[in-house]
């Protein structure tokens, strides 16, 4: 680590490779996320099957649904990485298409969401049916959450990139944005093995 | 503003125009103001937290006390403890971590100055938050710990909505300036600073950035669900519907104790960095206290259920936690093996810092040692909740973190300001501490041994708890005493104290290089670091004994020629203080749903505006 960071140092004025750092910044944050997402996914666990009256996850869960909208979540990463290419090589026009093509998959994704949440409602789960319904909703909707501001932040992006203002050593780039929207894949991976599939 | 070219006159006439306006300390990203703001609020928060805690001791100090109602004890001691533990002792590490880890890198501000900004105002967005509590229905009252059901009952009053909300935002706070430490470590280090050369204050600042990563969140989700319990109806901790309310004990304290390390860890930095100054010998086993700072940051992790023996966990679990609680008094006891190997055979100056440094290895040692006594599960059983453990824990937070702060204060403070705390005020000011800190906190063994319960309002005549209460509430007056002399002597000091000079200590670290109060710049070149205490090695040599031989002044190495060509300083900037500011109206409206959601709108557009303008403005204008 020593020798991978401190060669350059050497410029004057103490603001060196301010990418790199973002970058780190960025790491440091998502391992924080990392024990978020953890906690809420224990909590799941320990919950599962504290149904009380209400319907139970096999009752309730419609996996084909679920499953095409993952699959939806997870072609964003591939777009992302699209976008990250076309980024590097500073093709700005492709870049813009990548990026909202990954917002819109994401929106997609939030529609689903919102429509399964839906269902559930009127099948009678909610946040206070039972332990295990207030679990759910509160994991996945913090989840769903997660990717709202990933949405955001790719439209942001994207914008920016249409009015010039986007620089490397802005507050947000592409890089970030892109490691960002993977973590939220990874974790809706986790999300779904856990909660959807080992449930039925 | 913010390039300096190279006929840029001396630093110190740099910084003079313009100073103290309060515009300016809104705006600023500097480590070092915003170091002053972290350190000027929490010693205010601190006279408040202690005014809460004279309350508690006067309601006890004769049986059946009529000063305080049962509900008015319930949020003193609530809130005196989440004021002390969020509020004062983890900003005020801030407060350092901000102004000297830095300079101790060579560097010339943190890696990212506008998120400090962010992470100040939200520190004080959240700490005014539970504050203003008291005056709209009154202050926390469910405990610092918040313990479910207690926490998440509703009432007409939303004291803990007020509680789990201000929480969130802190840890939201302590997490952002958590990235921007550890990113500062890794990237901002002068050419020659090694990880192994970093100064022991930072690499424990370093490590407690570890321990709040990864801590926080846990508690940030526990706290979500308690306020998602109290106000939209969820059942996580509602034990009538299936609920489980261990689940809050858990992730409580899997950040709580990680949290305890994050009080102390500072404290001991700042120790080792005060002890081989006024022993004048390095720091015995340096890398040892460094390594054993880390192996306390892993195991931090896996002791938290020792807070819980009494929640019927089974002997399986109680066992391990028993053991890896011993286990952790490993590192902690190596520690002070080295503290003392430092001063053993050391020309030692006692000072009112050195003084502090000593105070703090006698009383966190006994604080450290009734410690090891709650790993003993039947031991601990009866020691719970009684003031057995308030003792143990005033030993390690008072005695230790306190006095550890305060030895940073008196250490740190001519680099600060420029000038040196009066040294014989400091002294009676160091005596009336550890003499009041004794008799308030000794008696509490005595008190719990006897059977004397924490958080009851009142106990009855004839029990046998009268004396020792009694003594305690005189030593909380005689503490409170110290701590007045203290306040005077910063004031007269500001007023008319002697002129410090850039190394009153001859110190071994690198801010004692530059000027004090240091330039807006820090460094006018930045170092080039060749030794583990490298200035110390600047000034001295040593002769075939090993013994220190000072240099000459004129044999010095010449350092610099002149500042150096391009310094890029941050920019000023409103939006973090506007982020902020938008946050504190939304937790306001969060509360008083649905009126409330205005403010929340009101709020978030606020904090929309100020990320946005941040994301957008150059760092250093001007350059672009």
């Amino acid at each position: 680590m020593t020798a991978m960071t401190t060669p350059d140092l050497a410029g004057p004025g103490g603001h060196h490779d301010v990418s790199e750092a973002r970058k780190l910044a960025m790491w440091a944050f998502l391992g924080s996320e990392v024990l978020l997402f953890g906690s809420l996914i224990t909590t799941f666990l320990l919950y599962r099957t504290r149904v009380g009256d209400g319907p139970s996850a096999a009752e309730i869960f419609d996996i084909p649904f679920t499953s095409i909208s993952s699959f939806i979540l997870l072609m964003s990463s591939l777009t992302m990485v699209l976008g990250h290419h076309s980024w590097e090589r500073k093709d700005w026009r492709q870049m813009r298409v990548w990026l909202l093509a990954t917002a819109g998959l994401g929106m997609i994704f939030l529609a689903g969401q919102v429509f399964e949440f839906t269902e559930f409602v009127h099948e009678g789960l909610t946040v206070s049916t039972s332990p295990f319904g207030s679990a759910f909703f509160v994991l996945t909707g913090f989840h769903g959450l997660h990717v709202a501001v990933g949405v955001m932040m790719l439209m942001a992006t994207a914008i920016m990139g249409f009015t010039g203002k986007l620089r490397e050593d802005g507050g947000m780039n592409v890089g970030l944005v892109g490691l960002y929207w993977h973590f939220v894949d990874v974790v809706w991976i986790v999300i779904f093995t856990v909660v959807y599939l080992l449930a039925v | 503003m913010a390039t300096l070219t190279p006929q840029a006159p001396s630093p110190a006439s740099t910084a003079a125009p313009g100073r103290g306006g309060i515009w300016e300390w809104i705006t600023t990203t500097d480590h070092k103001k915003i170091g002053i703001l972290y350190g000027f609020s929490s010693i205010l928060f601190f006279v408040v937290g202690g005014v809460e805690a004279l309350f508690i001791r006067l309601q006890l100090a004769v049986p059946n006390g009529e000063i305080l109602s049962a509900d008015a004890y319930n949020q003193m001691f609530t809130m005196h403890a989440t004021t002390m533990v969020f509020l004062v002792v983890m900003p005020i590490a801030s407060a350092f971590a901000n102004y000297f880890l830095p300079l101790q890198l060579g560097a010339r501000d943190v890696a990212f100055p506008r998120l400090n900004a962010f992470s100040y105002w939200l520190y004080l967005a959240g700490a005014l938050f539970l504050t203003v509590s008291f005056f709209v229905g009154g202050g926390a009252d469910g405990g610092w710990f918040g313990y479910a059901p207690l926490s998440t009952q509703v009432t007409e009053v939303v004291r803990m909505d007020y509680w789990s909300l201000g929480l969130q935002v802190l840890g939201v706070a302590s997490i952002a300036s958590s990235v921007n430490f550890i990113t500062t470590v890794l990237t901002m280090r002068a050419p020659g600073m090694t990880l192994m050369r970093m100064p022991v204050f930072s690499w424990m600042v370093f490590i407690i950035s570890f321990l709040l990563l990864f801590s926080l969140p846990m508690v940030t989700v526990g706290l979500i669900q308690v306020f998602l319990d109290r106000n939209i109806g969820t059942l996580f901790f509602d034990a009538a519907n299936g609920g489980d309310p261990v689940l809050w004990q858990h992730l409580f304290w899997l950040f709580g104790h990680p949290e305890v390390y994050v009080l102390i860890l500072p404290a001991m930095g700042i120790v080792s960095e005060v002890l081989p100054t006024f022993a004048r010998k390095p720091l015995f086993g340096r890398s040892f206290v460094i390594f054993s700072g880390i192996a306390i940051g892993f195991m931090g992790f896996g002791v938290w259920a020792h807070h819980m023996f009494t929640s019927g966990l089974g002997p399986v679990a109680e066992a391990a936690f028993a053991l890896t609680t011993m286990f952790i008094a490993v590192p902690t006891g190596v520690k002070i093996f080295n503290w003392l190997g430092t001063i053993w055979g050391g020309s030692l100056e006692l000072n009112t810092p050195m003084l502090f440094s000593l105070g703090f290895i006698f009383l966190f040692v006994i604080g450290g040692l009734s410690g090891v006594t709650h790993s003993i599960v039947p031991a601990d059983s009866q020691q719970h909740d009684s003031y057995y453990v308030v003792a143990h824990f005033h030993y390690v937070l008072f005695g230790g973190a306190i006095f550890g702060i305060f030895s940073g204060i008196y250490y740190w403070f001519p680099k600060v300001f420029g000038k040196l705390l009066n040294e014989r005020i400091g002294k009676v000011n160091f005596w009336l501490m550890f003499i009041g800190m004794n008799l308030t906190f000794a008696p509490m063994h005595v008190l719990g041994l006897n059977g004397m319960p924490r958080r009851t309002y009142r106990y009855a005549e004839g029990l046998g708890l009268d004396v020792w209460n009694l003594v305690a509430t005189i030593g909380s007056l005689v503490l409170a005493l110290g701590i007045a002399v203290f306040l005077y002597n910063g004031w007269r000091t500001f007023r008319k104290g002697e002129v410090a000079g850039p190394d009153p200590w001859d110190a071994r670290t690198l801010e004692w290089t530059t000027s004090s109060p240091p330039p807006e710049h820090n460094f006018d070149r930045i170092p080039v670091v060749h030794h583990e205490d490298d200035f110390w090695h600047q000034k001295y040599t040593t002769d075939e004994e090993g013994r220190a031989v000072a240099i000459p002044a004129d044999l010095r190495p010449v350092v610099a020629e002149g500042p150096d060509e391009d310094i890029h300083l941050p920019s000023p900037s409103y939006h973090p203080a506007l982020a902020g500011l938008g946050i504190f109206v939304m937790l306001l409206g969060l509360v008083y749903v649905p009126w409330g959601l205005i403010a929340v709108g009101v709020g978030g557009i606020g904090f929309l505006w100020g990320m946005f303008g941040w994301s957008l403005e150059p760092l250093v204008r001007g350059d672009h």
